[in-house]
């Protein structure tokens, strides 16, 4: 059963080859075991695991079954699910048990999907290795002395290493396309507004988008489905016509105008980079589509833009957490706010902490006009160039990411290098465009390169087609980590 | 040297909606400790905000009657301070671009009409409340009344006294509740007073440094506070001290303002728009709706009631000092001809202003929830009016009516309290009465007026106060002359 | 732009987070590296470009004024630190 698509285990579940309850109880064992060496995982519990599971196979004998109905998923510890331990990868949250479901996790109950577990992440989402989690680092399963990429660097690993069939992840500057790049697997953030956010732990509100991680575009348009929904409690969920995708994706595409940017295509990309993704190109010149040439003028201020916005809204969604009502409190305080310093000292980690005090400073008095304000008009001229582009080219394509998988360890010291891991991920959140990463190669150390893909408003169909497309003409995707030693 | 103080107020009115601003928790006030607070208000991690339409609605109801503007694009920002009754760490208000802005609130102080500008009024969330009798050392967080609506309402800094500031808190009161967006009870804390309090001699033209008095829930201790603050301030500058800007709560039992923190330790409130609530837009359509469906405003009902129904001042203060009361008045009004209808007019206001008030008050009820309907009243006065019934019969007839349910007839009919008006019947007493008291016969026709009352007094007895009394004066003045 | 220790623990008091003196010493160098990085975004001119606080430009969406939500205390206090009486317990507030 193991790395096989949800695709294909849900046809096997359909046809009663195997139960719901057998397969997510062979994804257990093996989940469990290698996860001593992967931590892609921060919590299983399996008592609630196969009650779902249980649960799953009475609708599957019946005429109610989804694509999804039975199909084990591994979700980011980002979302809130009832009665499962919500950590958000923090010290903060440690045993906070969530009293409700996220809406995408109603989602998916309601497609009878089941919970394998929650994945390990970088503390809050901030992060590009999965190295600032609480509960340790996840490993790359192609090489477990590098990093998975973050935030969803657990919900990436575990795709790639076979351990849950799919994943959910959540996208704020890149978590999830950068961690799918250098995991090898295919992931897409939709545009902002379609998933909804309730029950999502906001990092930022304005850029967060959550967002399905799998091993085909195909799988990614079952799942995408289950967590397009509006939403009304979310006050930015859109209320659109439901779009089948998984039913698009046959979708050629010959004539199709892909938009090359030339600034996410310097001398600073490794080459082996630099190839895959021409390689990638050339494919689909072959498969009937054209490149033209774009710029994108602003978007290398997108970082810059993004290290102010992101943690000015971090810095206050980060502020509920204050021991008062649930979470981490420290043991000795003196008073009020020597318990509120010493919970949020302790509660957090430093790459968090870092972030709060960004965010702070920069919308504190006298310099809200030239951090936050300045930022939010760069932010309006990354979206005016992409709306320019998109003027005379469908979608746009470049590397996810600058490098493939770094050594643990490599950039800790740097947090600016360690951000410009998000240089070509960051502007399609500023904008809200949905954006997606499918495997494209291996460089010279068998590690995997990301393609990026990044579509108009509300064309995710169009992109799952395209990534569809390239992945029934190559094999990249089914490319397997080597996982010897484990 | 002459002082003049400097006034401005703001307002946190309490929006009377049934679920809160931002949540589909219940507003009802009482509950058991965070029974109503729900994983919103808590600030669960994963929660967001989805704003009450009807808190909106009552936030246009209040710019239209102030004649504000009403700005049909807002936004709400978020106040970043720590406090262990804001759950999120931040309050969801509006900063830049509030929902209402300008508008003019009237009132009378001292016979002379004054007209205080608002600067704006914007929606927010309010805060839980700390308790701290129950535990040693530690605070108890209810976070019940987290995130109901307030419309914050700020005046200009346009009051110069005492009286002026609790006149508009009250005219602001009265309005509140009579365009139906606040309940106003103030031991409940729904309509809190912040007075923004400086002095400065007069004839200067800059204002002083203010204080901010917080949290007043009283027009007696906004009186209070504000006179005892302007006579404090005035005393520091007399003795050469400085006024240092900053906010002072008030003590109602020593009647004194105290320091709470100055400007030095002011917070930094690092106020932001709402990155999970998009720009409030108010169309042209919900603005006309609303503006229709505002009820008639208490200045325009007075100027109407002084001008075509010619009543007094003061009768006209009272029928418009609350909606109820001039609904009631309107309705019972309505049962009357055009042709009669500036005595029914005095004689409903004199009604209500008397005996239903004064009923109404015993059993601590309004004018919505009377006893006695308007139509009923309207039969009431119009018995008297047409004298079946002395105004003495008529307040019996009223009290049996507050008691029961009968009709004023069938009471009349019931109780015999139909008035005498056949002369012939009324002669004979009258005959009777002179008969019986010669001596104030004499006394009368010595020249003692006020020996005639005494006669119609007798007379009155006699008939058991059916008689009326116009016509028994006439006939004993005739037969005596 | 330098930043200082005293701006960092300024920025840390206002975000309730304690740091010693060394703490915030440690913190200078990577923060003053950030903000090389984020003033990149001064040489670029903004004059008359409309700030951008929202992926989409539409309005916020409005709720009816109905009450949805039941009393679910007991549970939604089962994750907090200190609770008595139905009270979230603090260390004494002082106004």
């Amino acid at each position: 059963m193991f790395g096989k698509t949800v695709k294909e285990l849900g046809d096997a579940l359909r046809r009663k080859e195997f139960s719901s309850t057998e397969l997510t109880t062979a994804y257990l064992e093996h989940s469990k075991a290698l996860n001593k060496e992967v931590n892609a995982f921060i919590t299983f519990d399996e008592e609630q695991t196969l009650a779902q599971a249980k649960l799953a196979d009475e609708i599957l004998s019946t005429d109610n079954a989804t694509a999804l109905t039975g199909i084990p998923i591994a979700h980011k510890d980002i979302w809130c699910a009832k009665d499962w331990i919500t950590t958000c990868g923090s010290r903060m949250l440690e045993n906070f048990r969530s009293p409700y479901d996220a809406h995408i996790i109603k989602r998916f109950k309601e497609c009878g999907a089941v919970t394998l577990g929650k994945t390990n992440m970088d503390e809050f989402a901030m992060g590009s290795s999965n190295e600032t989690s609480w509960f340790g680092n996840v490993k790359n399963p192609w090489d477990l002395g590098r990093v998975p990429g973050g935030s969803s660097g657990g919900s990436a690993a575990a795709v790639a290493a076979d351990m849950t069939p799919a994943s959910t992840g959540t996208d704020t500057g890149g978590s999830i396309r950068q961690p799918a790049a250098l995991c090898g697997i295919s992931g897409l953030k939709p545009t902002y507004g379609l998933v909804s956010r309730y029950g999502m732990i906001a990092f930022a509100s304005s850029l967060d988008q959550g967002g399905p991680m799998a091993k085909s575009a195909e799988d990614l348009a079952i799942l995408l489905e289950a967590m397009v929904s509006f939403d009304d409690k979310d006050s930015t969920s859109l209320e659109k016509p439901t779009v089948h995708y998984s039913s698009m994706i046959n979708k050629s595409v010959k004539g199709l105008r892909i938009g090359i940017p030339k600034e996410y295509f310097s001398d600073e990309i490794a080459p082996d980079i630099q190839n895959g993704v021409q390689d990638a190109l050339k494919e689909y010149e072959k498969l009937g589509a054209r490149l033209v040439d774009i710029n994108l003028p602003t978007s290398p201020l997108s970082v810059a833009a993004y290290y102010v916005i992101a943690p000015a809204e971090a810095s206050s969604n980060l502020s509920r957490f204050d021991g008062v009502r649930y979470g981490y409190r420290a043991p000795n305080y003196s008073d009020l706010n020597d318990m509120y310093a010493k919970t949020r000292a302790q509660g957090f980690g430093a790459e968090v902490k870092r972030r709060i005090l960004i965010g702070t400073y920069v919308l504190s008095h006298g310099y809200y006009d030239a951090y936050y304000l300045k930022a939010q008009k760069v932010r309006r001229l990354i979206s005016q160039d992409f709306a320019h582009a998109f003027k005379t080219c469908d979608m746009i394509m470049s590397p996810t990411t600058p490098s493939t998988a770094f050594k643990i360890g490599e950039k800790v010291s740097d947090p600016v290098q360690m951000y410009l891991s998000d240089t070509f991920t960051i502007a399609a959140n500023l904008a809200g465009l949905p954006a997606m990463s499918i495997p494209c190669g291996l460089d010279r150390n068998q590690l995997p390169i990301g393609l990026q893909l990044i579509g108009n408003y509300f064309d995710e169909a169009g992109m799952i087609a395209a990534a569809h497309q390239y992945q029934c003409a190559t094999d990249w995707h089914l490319k397997k980590p080597p996982l010897h030693n484990v | 040297m002459e002082w003049e103080i400097v006034i401005g107020i703001e307002t946190h009115v309490q929006l009377s909606t049934e679920s809160k601003i931002f949540s589909g928790a219940s507003t009802d006030f009482g509950a058991m400790p965070n029974a109503h607070a729900c994983e919103v208000d808590l600030a669960l991690p994963g929660v967001l905000p989805v704003l009450n339409k009807d808190a909106v609605e009552k936030a246009i109801r209040f710019g239209v009657a102030t004649q504000a503007t009403i700005n049909q694009r807002s936004i709400f920002a978020r106040k970043n301070y720590f406090y262990p009754d804001l759950p999120k760490g931040y309050q969801i208000s509006q900063m830049e671009i509030p929902v209402v802005e300008g508008g003019t609130i009237k009132f009378h102080v001292a016979e002379s009409e004054k007209t205080v500008n608002l600067t704006r009024a914007h929606l927010e969330e309010d805060a839980g409340k700390s308790l701290h009798e129950d535990f040693i050392d530690m605070s108890g967080i209810d976070l019940n009344r987290a995130g109901t609506p307030l419309l914050e309402i700020v005046s200009e800094p346009e009051m110069r006294s005492s009286d002026e500031a609790v006149e508009y808190a009250k005219t602001l009161h009265s309005l509140v509740r009579w365009i139906g967006i606040c309940d106003g009870n103030m031991q409940e804390g729904n309509f809190r007073c912040d007075a923004n309090v400086s002095v400065r001699r007069k004839g200067d033209k800059t204002l002083g440094t203010r204080r901010e008095i917080k949290n007043l829930n009283s027009f007696k201790f906004l009186q209070q506070a504000i006179e005892y603050e302007a006579r404090w301030q005035i005393e520091q500058i007399e003795d050469g001290l400085a006024i240092v800007q900053a906010t002072v709560l008030f003590d109602p039992d020593s009647g004194e303002t105290r320091l709470m923190r100055t400007k030095e330790d002011a917070h930094d409130y690092r106020y932001f728009p709402d990155p999970d609530l998009l720009p409030l837009v108010i169309d042209d359509d919900w603005l006309k709706t609303t503006r229709a469906s505002l009820p008639e405003l208490p200045k325009s009902k007075a100027r109407r009631y002084q001008d075509d129904l010619e009543l007094s001042g003061p009768d006209v203060a009272s029928l418009v000092s609350s909606l109820e009361a001039a609904t009631y008045f309107e309705a019972t009004l309505n049962h009357f001809d055009v042709s009669g209808i500036k005595p029914a007019a005095k004689s409903i206001a004199n009604w209500m202003n008397g005996e239903l008030t004064a009923s109404l008050n015993r059993s601590q009820k309004d004018f919505s929830q009377c006893p006695i309907s308007p139509e009923t009243l309207s039969v009431l006065i119009k018995r008297v009016l047409d004298n079946t019934l002395s105004t003495k019969l008529a307040r019996l007839v009223f009290e049996e009516l507050w008691s029961g349910d009968s009709t004023v007839d069938d009471i009349i009919l019931k109780k015999g309290f139909k008035q005498m008006s056949d002369s012939g019947e009324i002669e004979s007493f009258v005959s009777q009465v002179i008969e019986q008291h010669p001596q104030q016969v004499a006394d009368f026709k010595a020249g003692k007026e006020k020996a005639l009352n005494s006669l119609v007094g007798q007379v009155m007895k006699l008939t058991k106060g059916k008689a009326n009394p116009t016509q028994v004066n006439e006939i004993l003045k005739s037969k005596l002359s | 732009m330098s930043l200082s220790k005293q701006d960092v623990k300024k920025a840390a008091d206002l975000a309730r987070i304690e740091v010693t003196d060394q703490e915030a010493g440690d913190a200078l160098g990577p923060l003053e590296k950030v903000f090389v990085l984020i003033e990149e975004m001064q040489q670029l001119d903004t004059e008359n470009v409309e700030p951008m606080a929202h992926a989409q430009d539409i309005s916020t969406r409005l709720r009816d004024d109905i009450v949805t939500e039941k009393d679910q205390r007991e549970t939604l206090q089962a994750s907090a630190p200190a609770v008595e009486k139905g009270l979230f317990l603090v260390p004494k507030v002082i106004d």
